[in-house]
């Protein structure tokens, strides 16, 4: 399809997003990334049965924490959509981007480390 | 098990905010089974602290750690060598646990960040309910397997009392939640095991002296001390 979406994005691959915990969007957002989306499967077509919506709470969670410490949560999303909606994937992606660009980087800075969005 | 809950973030922000150096140290006991005090819940938690210092311009470290128990002394003393290079401790333990810690460290400013609540089980993943109150003396075997001072809210030991409807305990109304009647189950399982009996008889009195009345309790047996 040669679809096209920001180069600024950085995907992290998961056998299933049941697979994300707490700690992993955690440490993107620490370790410099302006914002996070995980991209699940549609809800109730998960092949291990549960691991989207799993994933959906650890999301609200992540969020919840981010609230706590003085940090947007809308840098942390969930999104749903099957492995064979590629034009979504570019529409999420430029999305989550401009979304991330109007909010602009996160207060965190590390020395040496990268502003990246990981999916 | 030891059931507790995560104290918000907030307030441990409040306890260590003007500290330079700070260890996360968890339990990897009952709390973690929990997830309130384990290793995950202190990656989480530091993760967090580290990220509001950043954005705050303030220069607090934040190191990780988490213990097998830390209501032992040899598992406490595992950080004895590096406990020194910390101004203070947030510890995730139960309050055993951070007190037990505390004595060990007493120059140290050890903080708790869960709050602990009681001995219960895990009735499913992320449900967690209380069992026991550690009466000292207990009265399960006349009861059915189900405690009535644990599972009654007035802890009665000859019940139920007049407050309860439809096997709910009157709480229930008042907290709008569901409190199930502790005497209502005993007697349920009371009538299961053909013991009803056990209602024409009142319960002997009880001596809580060996419970909280009698202060703070400990156990020596001479047959295992060393």
């Amino acid at each position: 399809m040669r679809l096209s979406y920001p180069t600024n994005i950085r995907i992290v691959k998961v056998p299933c997003t049941g697979r994300v915990a707490i700690i992993h969007l955690m440490k993107a957002i620490e370790k410099g990334a302006d914002g996070v989306f995980v991209a699940g499967c549609l809800e109730g077509d998960c092949h291990y049965q549960a691991g989207n919506l799993r994933a959906k709470k650890r999301v609200v969670h992540v969020q919840e924490i981010l609230k706590s410490i003085g940090i947007e949560p809308e840098r942390v999303a969930m999104y749903n959509l099957s492995a064979g909606m590629g034009p979504r994937f570019a529409e999420i992606a430029r999305e989550m981007t401009e979304k991330i660009r109007q909010l602009g980087p996160t207060p965190i800075k590390l020395q040496g480390v990268r502003k990246e969005m990981a999916a | 098990m030891i059931m507790a809950k995560p104290k918000p973030i907030e307030e441990i922000i409040r306890y260590i905010e003007n500290l330079d150096k700070v260890l996360i140290a968890g339990c990897n006991g009952c709390v973690a089974v929990c997830e309130a005090g384990g290793l995950k819940e202190v990656e989480v938690l530091a993760s967090a602290l580290r990220m509001y210092f950043l954005q705050k311009g303030k220069k607090v470290e934040v190191d990780e750690v988490s213990l097998t128990r830390q209501c032992d002394k040899e598992y406490l003393e595992e950080i004895k060598d590096r406990i020194g290079n910390y101004s203070g401790v947030v510890s995730l333990a139960c309050g055993a646990g951070v007190q037990f810690m505390a004595e060990m460290y007493d120059e140290k400013p050890i903080f708790p960040g869960v709050n602990t609540s009681f001995i219960g089980v895990t009735e499913d993943q992320g449900k967690w309910s209380e069992r026991c109150q550690a009466c000292g003396e207990c009265v399960l075997a006349e009861t059915g397997g189900i405690c009535p001072i644990a599972r009654c809210s007035k802890r009665m030991l000859n019940g139920p009392c007049g407050g309860s409807e439809k096997g709910k305990c009157e709480l229930s109304v008042v907290f709008n939640k569901d409190v199930p009647c502790g005497w209502h189950l005993i007697y349920e399982r009371l009538k299961k095991l053909g013991q009803l009996e056990r209602f024409a008889q009142p319960a002997a009195e009880k001596d809580w002296t060996v419970s909280r009345d009698g202060g703070p309790r400990e156990i020596i047996r001479e047959d295992v001390r060393p």
